[in-house]
């Protein structure tokens, strides 16, 4: 009775014409194993199946996928967390192009955050040792800089999904603000007037998939929130 | 910068503003109109009409009806950008909706100042 049924999302494109689905029977010996451990028992029986993973301690942010209708990270998921009536669908992120199996194609987030320009911009004279901050400019920054781009976030969002290409989505939003908020960066104008047309952020319609599903325990919508107060004081 | 001509107000940061405070305006005039149909349970023509004879009123309800007219255009400016991928099909839908808020503001202030 402790064999776990595990659906998996398979696709070659070299040699299947469709996506399918596969049924894995995972005996577990009754342990409450993480995501990750099933997929490594599926790779076993299977060795053509494909997926992302290398730290397996949720700090990479390789192994996002839908567990059972939920973006994660597979390998601080554990089955006790997503399991219902003893059964486990496993599905590539959503919105993005499946490359094969649980292998999505990230260009299009990656497109997103690289416009957000996520480095320090500051055109002022440097100073002979470093840029200083003060312990209140820091703590600014807490809950921003610890995203690990794993687009858990970006591909639960239906506005991500439907303009991909144009809105910029949670992911690259809390970057943006990292650095908007970040006291040794002057480069906000330019940051803000990047934002400011009617997809790059205010595509966002504040419905939260972000941060229900983040593994970070991050939160994208009060991020552009933020932004968002920022532009509209700048502009009235 | 993602570039649009077919937005409310050539900027996501002005519609985002314009659709907050329609909003507001459109919940007060519902309020108002809730309130004034629950403190008038007989309500006659005579008093209904007298409601819209006065100069407020009909400027209280202009606005309502810009504000929902700005609205709507934002909104499903907004769906039809999300859902509606081919651009004939898209563009379509938006020379409709505009030509039925355009027809729906007129026939409005020709209902408030016609009578």
């Amino acid at each position: 009775m402790s064999n776990l049924q595990v659906s998996v999302y398979r696709y070659n494109p070299e040699t299947d014409s469709a996506p399918y689905m596969q049924e894995f029977q995972i005996d577990t010996q009754g342990r409450d194993l993480m995501v990750l451990n099933i997929l490594t028992m599926i790779k076993d029986q299977d060795s053509s199946m494909a997926f992302r993973r290398s730290c397996r301690e949720g700090v990479c942010g390789s192994d996002g996928m839908n567990m059972n209708g939920t973006n994660g990270l597979a390998c601080i998921t554990p089955l006790s967390a997503v399991v219902k009536a003893n059964k486990l669908v496993l599905r590539p992120l959503p919105g993005l192009p499946v490359m094969r199996d649980l292998v999505v194609d990230m260009g299009l987030f990656y497109k997103q955050y690289e416009r957000m320009q996520p480095y320090l911009q500051n055109d002022s004279a440097a100073p002979a040792i470093e840029r200083l901050q003060s312990p209140e400019e820091r703590d600014k920054l807490d809950g921003l800089y610890e995203c690990i781009l794993c687009a858990c976030c970006s591909t639960s969002c239906p506005s991500f999904w439907w303009n991909p290409d144009k809105f910029v989505g949670p992911a690259g939003l809390l970057q943006a603000y990292r650095f908007l908020a970040d006291s040794r960066d002057n480069a906000t104008q330019a940051r803000l007037a990047e934002l400011e047309d009617p997809f790059s952020l205010f595509r966002c319609r504040g419905i939260m998939n972000c941060v229900a599903v983040c593994p970070k325990g991050l939160n994208p919508t009060r991020a552009i929130g933020k932004i968002r107060e920022m532009l509209l004081s700048n502009a009235t | 910068m993602v570039t649009n001509i077919t937005n409310l107000g050539r900027s996501g940061l002005s519609d985002w503003l314009i659709q907050r405070v329609s909003a507001v305006v459109l919940a007060l005039y519902a309020l108002f109109v809730v309130a004034y149909l629950l403190f008038h349970p007989n309500l006659d023509y005579a008093t209904w009409s007298g409601l819209f004879a006065q100069t407020w009123m009909r400027i209280f309800s202009l606005l309502a009806f810009i504000s929902m007219a700005a609205h709507a255009w934002v909104g499903l400016w907004t769906v039809s950008t999300d859902y509606l991928k081919h651009t004939g099909v898209r563009f379509g839908f938006q020379a409709v909706v505009i030509l039925a808020i355009f027809v729906f503001l007129v026939w409005g202030v020709q209902v408030l100042w016609g009578a």
